[in-house]
């Protein structure tokens, strides 16, 4: 489980669907297939990212890709859209910007 | 109308015209202060924020310099930084043939008081690790910086304002003579300004007022291709930009504090002054993207979020038009700034305001006379 | 004459059936969204593995999603159909998209944008803890994903989606903790001549109110909305009220669905430099079209939310008509028979929304109210106070001359949650009319546009 507070989404059925698992900042988390990359990390955890103006845990907003509030990290630095993103078995994420790596080169 | 009266009266409300009537009211003149639409709202407003020296053209560099001087007192003269950061400015090059052009620039610059480090491909990657690969040499100014151009001319008006300046936005001015003593200039409502000194800071409306005292410029207005990603660790602190004659190579970063990255160049878009717009063009946009990541390729997982262009004017030599008129007393040009007229903001309000105020000014502007478009078919001088 | 080049922005209600009409007269358009599967918003279709029934999804409006569904299936294979691609700059008569990274330039002779709407918001203290959703986002985490957004939710703001997605919370065994709606009552009976231009409507409405209020959930009228309570790092913890009465209520919950209506996402409209027109009875811009969706610039059709939001049934009929107005434009016979019905419709809609407004009015007056320690532009994190100080201090009384000063809106979401009482805020700060304050110009990338960017296509034409 995430170390992050408890769930923020509830399921509310479609809980029949096969699971799989992901990674989020290094701890394991399982999932459903079809589940968005944002619901895959809000039914284990409590936020998606931070602020980077300083007023705390964001968790979303919107869900259509129009608020860009849920904007995640790859641990290879790319950048993803979790409302947008479906998820697939083994998908590594960082909810912190992955600063040691950004930006140096490779 | 009600008649409007000072010692002088400015016309355009840009970047330079707010910080001479700053200037000129430390001086004890009283201004007029005349804006078609609001304070620093054209190319004052949406230029890259290059507070920069280097590369400028030499005969420039005390003039850049003088300006440099004054950012760094900004917030003690107006009361803000406009988030000016003098993080220092560095250009690579991708080509071995403009290692000496930077090398040969460096020597110059000495002697006008601009202080260069040439570095090596391997030092530029020490320095600053973030720069890709294809960078072969650099230029590091470690006394230039950036600052916020949304800010900038707007607090200088503000100050100027503050210090007794009468400033009038969104008045057109639609004709401007002398008579007599006095400049009138007449906006498009029918408000009439008098002063005995006139200076014309109207950017790429200067030349339609240039000409009205039958001083006609070859000026041409263009808009720049700027863009900004959302905001990412601070870690770039320099503006980061390429030494090049390859038009679509050159292109300059810089981040704010606040982790936004500020990009721009490339080729210009087009500009319609009389509409006041210039549009921002996605083609450009596309055309800029492969030139930041060679410059530095962490910047390809990032997001751009907002480009933008706005209206600046060229003149065919590169350099701005500055000084008095050529043909009548009283009369004082400032615009023009080809591009690069930020950085020298600040420096030209304060020798504007010198030269109007004492008639002289202690920093050569000799290069950037009017006098320099006159036709052989001009008519003798007003007096 | 080579066929005409004709692009639709979005796949919901009025981009399919604006394809499904031009289909019909024997062209064959590109069809462009955003979203992964079609159906906009509204109508989202839920994953393949899903297996909730129409009914369970929809409720009363299942036939319709299912008939559009239908209908898209069947042009899927007969229309340049490209998903998960971002109409991001428009230039000339060149729609500039991205899929993932790659970059394509489509020349158009019409261009039908049917961009759907997004929640419209007003702040409330608290609104950029972790928690807040917009209403729109609480009812995609149910249809899309069967998922509550947390296990006591309240529902505030104003409008028919207001109790319509707190219905289908409770029908689907979420903790529904309230229903806080900030319009008084009685304006919903003075707008009852209006809203009788669609009685099935107004009856559908009814109907679902009076099953809310059976199921026990406290509904509470006239509110205003004090503060959404909690902390930075867990979130929403409850939300504070001032009931119609004057006395202020807190409820615990943990999380809050927020929103007034909706906002037409018109930047590609913006972009291509169509003319707006302030609707005083909503306070906000929309772009100038006429009757059948022609905007002010030859060639661009505005159709559907993405102009002005009747609603997917609306969107539908939009979307035909819109359509149909390309093809006239193009040369094509059409009788006019096939448009007035649908223009008629159209209009029976438009006294509706306007009824509705006037029911569930946008609360302009609490822009006035906010503290100023209150966040406007949650993705800058910029407070009333600083975007006050933009207009009372700099003089920044136009919405985008603050921006600018404050960087309200400048963000990731470009203003999309926060330009509305931004301009409110401004409106108040500077007692001038909210229309002098204008709106925000949208600017080049529609959304986020990778660096990353090939440009495949782009030089090729």
């Amino acid at each position: 489980m995430l170390s992050f507070g408890g769930a923020r989404f509830q399921r509310l059925g479609e809980e029949a669907r096969a699971k799989l698992l992901i990674t989020v900042d290094g701890c394991t988390a399982a999932a459903h297939e079809g589940d968005t990359l944002l619901v895959a990390i809000l039914t284990n955890g409590g936020s998606l990212r931070q602020s980077e103006f300083g007023d705390g845990n964001r968790a979303g907003f919107c869900l259509m890709g129009a608020c860009q509030d849920c904007w995640v990290w790859t641990e290879t630095g790319e950048r993803l859209r979790a409302c947008t993103t479906v998820v697939t078995e083994g998908l590594r994420v960082l909810t912190k910007a992955p600063e040691a790596r950004w930006p140096a080169l490779a | 109308m009600k008649r409007f009266q000072a010692d002088v009266v400015i016309v355009g409300g840009g970047f330079m015209g707010a910080a001479a009537a700053f200037f000129l009211r430390r001086r004890g003149r009283s201004v007029i202060l005349l804006e078609q639409g609001l304070i620093g709202q054209q190319a004052s407003g949406v230029n890259f924020g290059n507070v920069r020296r280097q590369g400028r053209f030499l005969p420039q560099l005390p003039l850049a310099n003088r300006s440099r001087e004054i950012w760094g007192r900004l917030k003690e003269l107006v009361g803000e930084d406009a988030e000016f950061l003098p993080t220092g400015h560095i250009r690579v090059c991708y080509d071995p043939n403009q290692i000496g052009v930077i090398e040969s620039y460096a020597e110059k610059a000495k002697d006008y008081g601009l202080d260069l480090e040439i570095l090596s491909a391997k030092a530029v990657r020490l320095r600053f690790p973030f720069i890709g690969p294809e960078a072969i040499a650099g230029s590091y100014s470690p006394h230039d910086g950036h600052a916020n151009p949304r800010l900038a001319a707007p607090a200088f008006g503000r100050a100027a304002r503050r210090a007794g300046a009468q400033l009038f936005e969104n008045t057109e001015i639609v004709s401007i003579g002398k008579t007599g003593e006095d400049f009138e200039a007449v906006s498009s409502d029918g408000r009439k300004f008098f002063a005995p000194a006139a200076l014309i800071t109207a950017g790429a409306w200067g030349g339609l007022l240039s000409q009205q005292f039958e001083e006609p410029v070859p000026i041409a207005a263009h808009g720049p291709q700027m863009a900004v990603t959302e905001p990412l660790p601070y870690r770039i602190t320099p503006v980061v930009g390429v030494a090049t004659k390859i038009p679509e190579e050159v292109v300059y970063l810089r981040q704010v504090e606040r982790g936004n990255v500020v990009f721009g160049g490339g080729i210009r878009g087009p500009a319609f002054p009389d509409i006041r717009r210039a549009y921002a063009l996605p083609e450009r946009l596309l055309a800029q993207v492969p030139q930041i990541r060679r410059l530095v390729p962490a910047l390809a997982n990032a997001r751009i979020i907002r480009s933008w262009s706005g209206i600046e004017s060229y003149l065919p030599d590169d350099i701005p038009i500055m000084g008095p008129s050529a043909r009548v007393s009283g009369l004082y040009y400032a615009f023009g700034f080809c591009g690069h007229g930020f950085q020298l903001g600040p420096g030209v309000g304060d020798v504007m305001a010198e030269l109007i105020d004492r008639g002289t000014t202690a920093t050569p502007i000799a290069p950037f006379h009017i006098g320099r478009f006159a036709t052989q078919t001009a008519i003798p001088a007003l007096t | 004459m080579a066929s005409p080049r004709i692009v639709i922005v979005g796949a919901g209600p009025a981009g399919v059936r604006a394809a499904e009409t031009l289909l019909a007269a024997g062209l064959r358009p590109i069809l462009v969204d955003e979203g992964r599967r079609d159906g906009g918003q509204i109508y989202r279709r839920q994953p393949d593995n899903f297996r909730r029934s129409y009914a369970a999804l929809y409720g009363t409006e299942a036939s319709s999603a299912e008939n559009l569904h239908r209908a898209f299936d069947a042009l899927r294979n007969a229309v340049d159909y490209r998903p998960e691609t971002l109409a991001w700059a428009i230039s000339d008569k060149r729609l500039h998209v991205v899929t993932g990274a790659w970059s394509d330039v489509l020349d158009f002779d019409a261009l039908i944008i049917a961009s759907g709407a997004t929640d419209r918001l007003m702040p409330v203290r608290g609104w950029n803890m972790a928690g807040v959703y917009s209403l729109g986002g609480a009812q995609i985490a149910l249809k899309s994903q069967a998922c509550a957004i947390g296990r006591r939710v309240v529902f505030m703001g104003t409008g028919p989606l207001l109790y319509l997605v707190a219905a289908q919370y409770k029908k689907a065994g979420a903790g529904v903790a309230a229903v806080l709606d900030t319009s008084p009552f009685r304006l919903r009976l003075k707008a009852l001549p209006r809203l009788m231009a669609r009685p099935e409507v107004l009856a559908k409405g009814l109907a679902l109110t009076w099953a809310l209020k059976r199921s026990g959930i406290d509904i509470q009228t006239g509110i205003e909305p004090l503060e959404i309570e909690g902390q930075r790092e867990n979130g929403v913890e409850g939300i504070r009220y001032r009931t119609r009465r004057g006395k202020t209520r807190v409820i615990p919950c943990d999380a809050v669905a927020l929103g007034y209506h909706l906002r037409p996402e018109t930047q590609l409209a913006d972009l291509a430099r169509c003319e707006f027109r302030f609707d005083s009875g909503t306070r906000q811009f929309f772009p100038v079209k006429d009757e059948d969706g022609r905007s002010s610039i030859p060639g661009i059709y505005l159709s559907g939310d993405g102009a002005i939001p009747l609603g997917a049934d609306g969107a539908e009929l939009a979307g035909r008509l819109a359509a149909l107005a390309v093809l006239a434009d193009l040369g094509h016979a059409v009788p006019e028979s096939a448009r007035s019905g649908l223009r008629r419709s159209l209009r029976a809609m438009e006294r509706f929304r306007r009824g509705l407004a006037a029911a569930f009015p946008w609360p302009a007056h609490f822009a006035a109210a906010l503290g100023g320690d209150t966040v406007v532009c949650r993705c800058e994190n910029i407070t009333t106070g600083e975007l006050r100080a933009a207009v009372t201090e700099k003089g920044g009384v136009e919405l985008n001359r603050a921006k600018a000063f404050s960087r309200v809106g400048m963000g990731r979401c470009q203003g999309r949650y926060c330009g509305h009482a931004a301009a409110e805020i401004i409106a108040a700060a500077a007692k001038i009319p909210v229309e002098e304050v204008g709106r925000l110009r949208a600017q080049a990338p529609v959304k986020p546009l990778p660096i990353a960017t090939g440009d495949h296509g782009v030089g090729a034409a």
